[in-house]
């Protein structure tokens, strides 16, 4: 199967008075049609500023400082800020954390989808502009009558999923969904959850999930990348991140999470994510690593593919690749 | 015995509107009551809109009950005066959901702790207050050195939310109400400061109110449970029968709904009825779920009594009609502690 997004060596750097930091450094990524990936990590791990970076929504001081995002054949790196506009919604839609709180207050939910149809397709007729909107607010389970409703009329999962349907309005080939959850409560976020879910299949669009509740993350994606200051420290299928994850930072990760058996076991994390200002030379994990190595101090590891489509970056496993 | 605090039949209403008073029951004849001897942790949870942090503000003496009681150590909080209700204030402490928000940023993280030393005189001497701060920090597993002399925004949520702990435990609360401490914290995060409280509840005696919508912490933590809807109980008992075999169907939902991070374990078997559009009109007698409820019958027009079902658990749920009704004053007997 052809990819239908392709990340390569994407770099971002924030300039700040203290110096450069680089909040994305060096990622690659590839996803097929209708596959769902979970972007894991702590605050300021990155996974932000990869999915705005991919929108080339980047403001300074932050800069995109080099790489290729491939959708669909075209690198956006390369297109001029206008055909960009025009990517943005038809080829890669986004929708942010806290997305419910990006609705336009003072126009009705139909006029923000008009408007983005528009910005678009200016031929289109307004019959035809019409069938498009309501079929996209019934494809995330709303009914027509949110069409001439204001943001402030619709509850935190109605305007969510008002949201969810401006993104599919254009039939994007990748969707990046930030957070979509963070905000609603464990049934709202089901409800949510199971909209995206559907909408992804019937348009066939791959989706990149971004969050730090693993537990949605078991019960939704297909792939995890687990993220560390700026990098991808492990990418594996959904199945052996939870039952085998082998990087030690993906491996504390899923020991710290609470579930049924373990009740009253708690396991945190030792230490603190590192400031990117000041990043730890070597592999920027080897401070909290519970397996560190004299190597991990000064030599970054290099990314290796293990068995089963594995990708890692630990010198466990490099030295016997 | 006496109790530390008992919440009898305490209902709040809000009501806005100047022409045409509409009013909301934020909480619905709710009674609880903590002992003083055994220290305990208790989960309020619930959706938004369930009346879960009107109890805490409550509790905390914020706001004014409209009808029934709050007694601390058999006194009426909002009848306190002088004395008292300066040791109401240092044995009742709360930590809030948003560790960002509650720091002043133009102060160090120790202005945090030095104003409740210094406003309760905790401390006779400067090596005093010191030694309390160093002693309270520990507590909650941060290095002194690490965060003091900081500002706020050199700290990670994670710290900034365990020096709330550590500046309630300086004045040897009795009580504290934690409103969502950790729905903000990274996951990783999350279980340090659950084990923080977990250790102020056995090693220093303090009872915990635990307010969450999140069922999987309150599972790992609590020992007891209360399910709130729209301001009434549906469910209480002891954490582990209610999870692991929820009855009443809100509950039921609830825990349906939780993701877990197992994927043998599978999302959501049960579909979710009504849009929330329609819940508007929820209605304002009867069984406060049965226009959401997938069992609803006929008589869930009449606001069912709690039905105990064992030893640690009642419903408020016709499905359950053949068991002996409860007073819900007589609600916490049933909680373990």
């Amino acid at each position: 199967m052809t990819p239908v997004l392709q990340i390569k060596n994407l770099q971002v750097s924030y300039y700040t008075d203290a110096g450069r930091a680089r909040a994305l450094d060096g990622v690659d990524l590839t996803l097929t049609a209708g596959e769902k990936l979970g972007l894991v990590g702590e605050s300021g791990s990155g996974k932000s500023t990869m999915a705005l970076a991919m929108m080339r929504m980047i403001k300074p001081p932050g800069r995109i400082e080099g790489g290729q995002v491939i959708v669909d054949g075209t690198d956006l790196m390369t297109l001029s800020e206008q055909t960009m506009l025009k990517a943005r919604l038809s080829k890669i839609a986004y929708i942010p954390q806290g997305a419910m709180n990006s609705l336009n207050p003072v126009t009705r939910i139909g006029a923000q989808m008009v408007d983005a149809i528009k910005a678009h397709d200016e031929g289109s007729s307004r019959a035809d502009i019409d069938r498009r909107c309501k079929l996209a607010l019934e494809s995330v389970d709303l009914s027509s009558s949110v069409f001439k409703m204001y943001a402030h009329e619709l509850s935190g999962g109605m305007k969510q999923r008002a949201c969810i349907a401006i993104s599919i309005l254009l039939k994007p080939k990748v969707i990046i969904a930030d957070e979509p959850t963070s905000a609603l409560d464990v049934v709202t976020q089901r409800q949510v959850m199971e909209t995206i879910d559907r909408v992804q299949k019937q348009i066939g669009a791959a989706v990149i999930l971004i969050g730090h509740d693993m537990g949605l993350m078991a019960q939704f994606v297909d792939k995890v990348a687990v993220m560390y200051t700026g990098r991808i420290m492990e990418l594996s299928s959904v199945r052996d991140m939870f039952t085998d994850p082998k990087h030690p930072y993906a491996q504390a990760l899923i020991r710290s999470l609470p579930n049924l058996e373990n009740k009253g076991v708690f396991n945190g994390i030792p230490g603190m994510a590192p400031a990117l200002l000041q990043l730890p030379g070597g592999c920027a994990f080897h401070p909290r690593c519970s397996k560190v190595m004299e190597n991990c101090k000064t030599q970054r590891p290099p990314s290796t593919n293990i068995s089963g489509g594995r990708i890692l970056e630990c010198h466990l496993y490099s030295e016997k690749a | 015995m006496s109790d530390l605090l008992e919440f009898k039949n305490v209902t709040k209403t809000y009501s806005h509107g100047l022409l045409s008073r509409v009013s909301t029951t934020a909480l619905n004849n709710v009674s609880l009551k903590l002992e003083t001897e055994q220290p305990t942790i208790m989960t309020v949870a619930g959706e938004s809109g369930s009346g879960k942090t009107t109890l805490a503000m409550l509790l905390l003496g914020f706001i004014e009950p409209t009808s029934g009681q709050i007694l601390y150590k058999g006194k009426n909080i909002h009848a306190l005066r002088g004395e008292e209700r300066m040791m109401f204030r240092r044995e009742v402490q709360a930590v809030f959901q948003d560790p960002f928000a509650v720091f002043n940023p133009f102060y160090t993280v120790d202005h945090l702790l030095t104003v409740p030393i210094a406003r309760f005189k905790l401390a006779k001497s400067k090596s005093e207050a010191r030694d309390k701060m160093y002693e309270a920090l520990t507590a909650v597993g941060l290095r002194p050195g690490d965060v003091l002399g900081r500002f706020p925004h050199q700290l990670s949520g994670g710290q900034r939310q365990r020096i709330n702990v550590a500046r309630a435990l300086v004045l040897r609360p009795k009580l504290l109400v934690a409103d969502e401490p950790v729905s903000m914290v990274d996951a990783s995060l999350r279980a340090n400061i659950l084990e923080t409280l977990r250790g102020l509840q056995k090693n220093y005696g303090v009872s915990i109110i635990y307010i969450t919508h999140d069922l999987t912490t309150a599972y790992h933590i609590a020992n007891s449970i209360v399910v709130l809807y729209r301001g009434a109980v549906m469910e209480a008992g002891a954490v582990d029968t209610v999870i692991k075999t929820p009855q009443h169907p809100y509950t039921r939902l609830l825990i349906d709904s939780i993701p877990w991070p197992d994927i043998n374990r599978r999302w959501g078997e049960t579909a979710i009825k009504v849009r929330e559009s329609d819940l508007s009109d929820h209605p304002s007698v009867g069984c406060r779920f049965s226009s959401r409820c997938p069992l609803v019958m006929e008589k869930c027009k009449q606001s069912p009594p709690l039905f105990r079902l064992s030893e640690h658990q009642a419903a408020s749920c016709y499905l359950y009609e053949q068991n002996p009704a409860i007073d819900p004053e007589k609600l916490s007997e049933l909680l373990p502690v």
